[in-house]
C-alpha cells in the first residue's frame, strides 16, 4: 500500500488539466507515442471538442523513482464542470491528494477557489501547480502572489509547469509521490469501496469505478450495494490502465473497478458503498447523498412518428447517465415527448447534444425551467417543473424559487458591470471581497432561474473573458411568479409557456414574440403572434400576410430544380407543426427558446 | 386542349451580341463560333433521329436566335428537317430581339417555313429598356413590333418584363396596352427575378436593387390579368397569354404537360417522358464533347412515379388546366381540397381542380398545401 498514490488533478475550466493527464500519461509510458492521442482521457467527441470532461476517467500510472522504488500513481481525472460537482466530490473523497492546477496566465478564478473548497473538506494534500509557464503573457510572480492571498497556500510549494512541452512533469511526478500520502486501510477489515463512477459497457454492462477503503474484492464474490440492499457475482476485477486490466483482487488502498453483471448505469448510485453480502461492513461510507435535478426541460422528436426512436434513445443514453431522469410529457403542439431533469445547464446541452449526435435524433427541447414550489389556500405545497403544471392561480397563496450563491472572481475593472448584471438578475446580498489587489470576489445570491437564463453568457461578454462563475444552490425564497403563454393566432402554443418572475414577464415575451416573427414564414394570412400572463396580452408582433409565391418562369431546366425545392419542403413539412391555422417551422421552436442574445 | 402527344424539338442559340443584367440563359456575348456551333448542333441531332423520329412543333430559342445569319439560320432549319421529320402544321416558333429585326430577315423566317414569331420587347418604355440594359430603344421595339405583326407570321407574340423598381400598376399598364396596339396573338409577361449568378443579383446582394415585394408584385400581377382577361385573353400559365386556344404556345405547353422534348444545344434539356438529360452549360465543353465523337450531355435522371406525380403538381398548378383529382395523395385529400377551395385557391372542375387567379399566385405553394 505505500506504494500507492491516489490522487486527482482540480483546475478551472481550460487551466489545462487534460493536457497534464496526457503528459503524465505519456511520461510513464502507459502508451507509446503511436498510440497517442491528445486528450486522451476524453473519449467522447463532445468532450474533444469542447475541451471540457464530463465523464471521470481513471488510470493507473506505474512509476519508478530515483531510487528505482516502483509506484502505482492512481490518476482520478474529475469532471471539470459544476453541475458535476457531486461526482467531484465523491472522486475526491477517493483521493489522498490533489494537483491544484493554476493557469500562468489567468491567475486564480472562481472554480479553482471551489475546487480547492472542495478539496480541502475532504483532507486532501494540496499541490499547486502553476501550468503554462511556457506562454509569453505568463505572470508566475502574480499567480504565486494569488495563490498566497487568494488561496492561502504556500506559494514556494508550487511547481511550475508546463502541460503543453513537457517542463515540471516529472517534478509533479516525484511531488506525488514525496508528499502525498499512500492509502491508509485495512484488507482484513470487511469490505467497504466507494464508487465515485460508473460507465455503461455494452458487452459487460455497468462497469463500477471505486476505491477501496478496506477489505478485498476478488471475482466471484457477491457484493452489496449498500443504499440499495442489491446484490451481485463479482465477474472481474481489475485497474484502468487505457484499457482495463483484470487482477486478481482490489484490496485496501486501491483503485479499480469492478464488473457484476449489473445492468445498467441507474442501478447504482454515485457514492454508495460497496461491501461483501457475506461479511459487509457495519457502516457506509460517509458523503452519500442521491442527486436531484435543478433543471428541467422537455424533449420532442421534430417529426412525430420518431417518438419511439426518441424513446429508445433515451433508454439507451440512460444506460450510460444515471443522473438524466425523464418521463412521458405531451404537448397539444409538439406532440409525445419526455420531460427530462438535469444536473445543470451544461448537463442539458450534452444530453441534448448527444442524443443528437450519438443517437441521430432531431429534437426540440423546450425551455429549461428550475423547480418552482406552490403554496396553495389548501395548504398543500407543489413542487413545480412544467409550466403545464401551473396551478389555478387563484389557489395560489405564495410561491418561491430556488437560489443559488454566485461567485464571481473579476478584474475589478468589471466590478460595476457585473453589479449591474447580478442586479438586473435579482441578486441580492452581495459580498466584496479583494483577494489580491486589483482582484475582486463578489457573492451574490441569486434566483437559479436567472443563471440558467443567459446568465453565463452574458458575464463572460462583459467582462470579455476574465470573469469566472461558480455556484452552489443554497434555498428556496418566496417569489412573484407568472406563467407567460405564447398565442399563435388566438391558439396558445403550449410548448412555449415558461414560468417566470413577474418583472421579467414582459421583456421574456416581447423577445420570443420578435424570434417567433422572424422564424416563422408568412401565410396567406395575417398571423399575429401574442405573449399573455392569463387572460391579459402584454406584447404582441404581426407577421404581414404573403400574397404572392409563384416563380415567374419554368421551362426545360427549371422543373428538375422546382422538384428538389419541392421534395426539400416536403420533408420540411414534416416537421412542421400547426398550431390553429398557421404552420410553425422547427426552426421558429428553436430560435423562441434559444437563450442567448445573437 | 390540344395534346398531339408528338414531342418539341428545341434548339439553343448560345449567341447574345450583350448580355441582360437580369438573363441567366446561357450565352456567350459573340457569334464568332457560330458556324462551329451549327455543325456541332446538326451533329447533335442526328444522334437522336431514331429516338425523336417525329415531332410537331420547333422552337428556336436562346440566346438570340435573330443574331444568326441569313445563311446559318438557314443552313439550320434545313438541317433540322432533313434529319427529323415534322407534322404538317407543325409550329416552328424563333425569337427575336428588336434591333435584329428587318423586312428581309423577317421575309426569310417566313420562307423557312417560320410560322411564330417571339418578339422580345420587354418595355416601350425608354427608362425602362434602359434599366433592363436591353440594346435597343423603347421606339426601336415599337418599330420591330410592328414589322413582325405586318411580316404575316400564323402567330406572333410579345414578350414583357415587369415588377421594374419604380414600375406602377398604372405604367405597367400601359406597357400592356402599348404591346396590344400590335395585336399580337400571344403575351409572355415574365415578373423580373434575380436570377442566380447576374449582374442585377450582385447588385441586389449589395443593396443597389430594390424589387417590388410580394404585396406589389401582386398588384402587378393582378392588374395585368385583369386587363388581359378584359381584352379576350386567356391565363393560360403564370406568365402566358393566348387570344385563343390555337395561339397558346403548342411548344411551352409540353414543358408544363410532361410531354416528351428534345433540347439541342449548350445547356439544353431534354425528356423522354420518364428520363430528363441536360447538356453541357458552356459553348466551348459543348463543342469538344461533340467534336469529339462523346456526348454533350451533363448528367440525367430518371423519375420515380412519384417524383412524376409531384411534378404533375407543380407544373399543374402554373396553368389553367390544373392538376387531376387522383393526382393528391392520402385519405383525407377531400379535406384538403375543400380547405383550398375555401381559401379560394383552386376549383374543381369535372376530374381535375384548377387554380384560380389567386391560385396562380400560390403556385408554389400549391403543391406543398396539397400534400399530406
Amino acid at each position: 500500500m505505500k506504494h500507492i498514490r491516489n490522487f486527482s488533478i482540480i483546475a478551472h475550466i481550460d487551466h489545462g488539466k487534460s493536457t497534464l493527464a496526457d503528459r503524465l500519461i505519456q511520461y510513464t509510458k502507459l502508451v507509446d507515442d503511436r498510440q497517442f492521442r491528445d486528450q486522451i482521457l476524453d473519449t467522447m467527441d463532445i468532450e474533444r471538442e469542447r475541451g471540457i470532461t464530463i465523464k471521470s476517467q481513471t488510470v493507473d500510472l506505474p512509476y519508478v523513482d530515483d531510487r528505482g522504488e516502483e509506484y502505482e500513481l492512481n490518476l482520478i481525472d474529475t469532471p471539470g464542470h459544476v453541475d458535476f460537482s457531486y461526482e467531484v466530490s465523491r472522486a475526491l473523497a477517493s483521493c489522498e491528494g490533489v494537483l491544484l492546477l493554476v493557469d500562468a496566465s489567468q491567475g486564480v478564478e472562481a472554480q479553482t477557489l471551489g475546487n480547492l473548497y472542495a478539496a480541502l473538506e475532504h483532507n486532501l494534500v494540496i499541490i499547486p501547480v502553476i501550468n503554462k509557464i511556457d506562454l509569453p503573457v505568463a505572470d508566475v510572480e502574480r499567480v504565486k502572489t494569488e495563490i498566497d492571498n487568494e488561496l492561502g497556500l504556500d506559494p514556494e510549494t508550487a511547481i511550475l509547469c508546463s502541460a503543453k512541452d513537457g517542463t515540471g512533469v516529472e517534478d509533479i511526478l516525484r511531488a506525488i509521490v514525496e508528499r502525498i500520502p499512500p492509502p491508509t486501510g485495512d484488507s482484513e477489515k470487511p469490505l467497504t469501496a466507494l464508487i465515485f463512477d460508473a460507465h455503461y459497457d455494452s458487452f459487460r454492462g455497468t462497469i463500477v469505478s471505486c476505491r477501496v477503503f478496506d477489505g478485498t474484492v476478488k471475482q466471484g464474490d457477491t457484493i452489496r450495494l449498500m443504499s440499495q440492499g442489491t446484490t451481485y457475482r463479482v465477474e472481474e476485477v481489475g485497474v484502468f490502465r487505457i484499457n482495463r486490466e483484470p487482477q486478481k483482487e482490489l484490496s485496501a488502498g486501491e483503485v479499480g473497478y469492478i464488473i457484476a453483471g449489473i445492468k445498467t448505469v441507474s442501478d447504482t448510485r454515485i457514492g454508495d458503498t460497496v461491501t461483501v453480502d457475506t461479511r459487509p461492513a457495519s457502516q457506509p461510507l460517509p458523503g452519500f447523498k442521491d442527486v436531484k435535478p435543478v433543471v428541467f426541460s422537455s424533449i420532442y422528436p421534430i417529426a412525430s412518428d420518431d417518438y419511439q426512436s426518441l424513446l429508445e434513445a433515451l433508454e439507451k443514453y440512460k444506460l450510460n447517465d444515471a443522473s438524466l431522469v425523464y418521463q412521458k410529457d405531451s404537448s397539444a403542439a409538439l406532440g409525445q415527448g419526455f420531460r427530462c431533469g438535469y444536473l445543470g445547464l451544461l448537463h442539458l446541452e450534452i444530453v441534448q447534444e448527444r442524443l443528437e449526435r450519438e443517437f441521430d435524433q432531431s429534437i426540440i427541447m423546450t425551455a429549461p425551467s428550475v423547480q418552482y414550489r406552490f403554496h396553495l389556500d389548501d395548504g398543500t405545497v407543489l413542487d413545480v417543473d412544467n409550466p403545464l403544471y401551473y396551478p389555478d392561480p387563484g389557489t395560489i397563496e405564495s410561491s418561491e424559487e430556488p437560489y443559488i450563491r454566485a461567485s464571481i472572481l473579476i478584474p475589478e475593472r468589471y466590478v460595476g458591470a457585473v453589479m449591474k448584471l447580478c442586479m438586473e438578475r435579482r441578486g441580492v446580498n452581495s459580498h466584496m471581497s479583494y483577494p489580491t489587489p486589483g482582484r475582486v470576489e463578489i457573492t451574490f445570491d441569486m434566483p437559479l432561474a436567472e443563471v440558467i437564463f443567459d446568465f453565463y453568457d452574458r458575464l463572460k461578454s462583459i467582462t470579455q473573458g476574465y470573469g469566472s462563475f461558480d455556484y452552489e444552490l443554497i434555498d428556496y425564497r418566496e417569489s412573484s411568479l407568472v406563467k407567460l403563454d405564447i398565442l399563435v393566432n388566438g391558439e396558445k402554443v403550449d410548448a412555449l409557456s415558461i414560468l417566470v418572475h413577474r418583472d421579467n414577464a414582459r421583456d421574456r415575451a416581447v423577445r420570443i414574440c420578435d424570434r417567433l416573427k422572424d422564424e416563422i414564414p408568412r401565410q396567406q394570412f395575417k398571423i399575429a403572434i401574442q405573449g399573455a400572463i392569463g387572460g391579459k396580452i402584454i406584447s404582441r408582433s404581426t407577421i404581414s400576410a404573403y400574397r404572392k409565391d409563384v416563380t415567374a418562369k419554368c421551362y426545360g431546366g427549371d422543373i428538375t430544380r422546382k422538384r428538389k425545392l419541392l421534395e426539400k419542403q416536403k420533408k420540411g413539412k414534416k416537421r412542421m407543426r400547426i398550431v390553429g391555422n398557421v404552420e410553425i417551422p422547427q426552426s421558429a421552436f428553436l430560435a423562441a427558446l434559444k437563450t442567448d442574445d445573437e | 386542349m390540344n395534346r398531339t402527344g408528338h414531342p418539341g424539338l428545341y434548339v439553343h442559340v448560345p449567341f447574345c451580341k450583350t448580355k441582360c443584367p437580369y438573363c441567366d440563359f446561357y450565352s456567350v456575348p459573340e457569334t464568332g463560333r457560330a458556324g462551329k456551333w451549327l455543325r456541332a448542333v446538326l451533329e447533335e441531332a442526328s444522334r437522336y433521329s431514331r429516338e425523336f423520329p417525329r415531332f410537331d412543333s420547333l422552337y428556336i430559342g436562346g440566346g438570340t436566335p435573330s443574331l444568326l445569319g441569313c445563311d446559318d439560320i438557314g443552313y439550320l432549319v434545313t438541317g433540322l428537317k432533313a434529319i427529323f421529320r415534322f407534322d404538317d402544321g407543325a409550329e416552328v416558333t424563333i425569337e427575336l430581339n428588336p434591333d435584329d429585326v428587318t423586312k428581309e430577315k423577317l421575309a426569310l423566317y417566313r420562307s423557312l417555313g417560320v410560322n411564330r414569331a417571339s418578339l422580345g420587347v420587354q418595355s416601350f418604355d425608354e427608362e425602362e429598356v434602359r434599366f433592363l440594359g436591353r440594346r435597343h430603344s423603347g421606339r426601336q421595339a415599337g418599330e420591330a413590333a410592328r414589322l413582325v405583326a405586318e411580316a404575316g407570321f400564323a402567330e406572333f407574340g410579345v414578350d414583357l418584363i415587369y415588377g421594374l423598381p419604380a414600375q406602377t400598376v398604372r405604367s405597367w399598364r400601359k406597357t400592356l396596352y402599348q404591346a396590344l396596339s400590335y395585336e399580337p396573338a400571344h403575351l409572355s409577361c415574365y415578373q423580373l427575378t434575380v436570377e442566380g449568378d447576374t449582374p442585377f443579383s450582385r447588385l441586389s446582394r449589395e443593396g443597389g436593387l430594390e424589387l417590388p415585394d410580394d404585396a406589389r408584385g401582386a398588384d402587378l400581377f393582378l392588374a395585368m390579368s385583369e386587363y388581359l382577361s378584359g381584352r379576350g385573353f386567356a391565363h393560360y400559365e403564370v406568365s402566358n397569354f393566348a387570344r385563343s386556344e390555337e395561339t397558346v404556345s403548342r411548344h411551352n405547353v409540353k414543358y408544363w404537360q410532361h410531354t416528351p422534348y428534345l433540347g439541342l444545344g449548350p445547356s439544353a434539356h431534354s425528356f423522354s417522358g420518364r428520363r430528363r438529360w441536360w447538356n453541357h452549360r458552356g459553348l466551348d465543353v459543348y463543342l469538344r464533347e461533340l467534336g469529339t465523337g462523346s456526348s454533350a450531355v451533363e448528367d440525367s435522371e430518371t423519375l420515380s412515379e412519384e417524383q412524376m406525380r409531384l411534378e404533375r403538381l407543380l407544373l399543374g398548378f402554373r396553368t389553367m388546366w390544373g392538376v387531376e383529382l387522383k393526382d393528391l395523395p392520402g385519405e383525407d385529400r377531400a379535406n384538403r381540397l375543400e380547405d383550398l377551395r375555401k381559401k379560394g385557391l383552386v376549383e374543381v372542375r369535372g376530374e381535375r381542380m384548377v387554380p384560380t387567379l389567386t391560385g396562380y399566385l400560390f403556385a408554389d405553394r400549391l403543391p406543398l398545401m396539397v400534400s399530406e
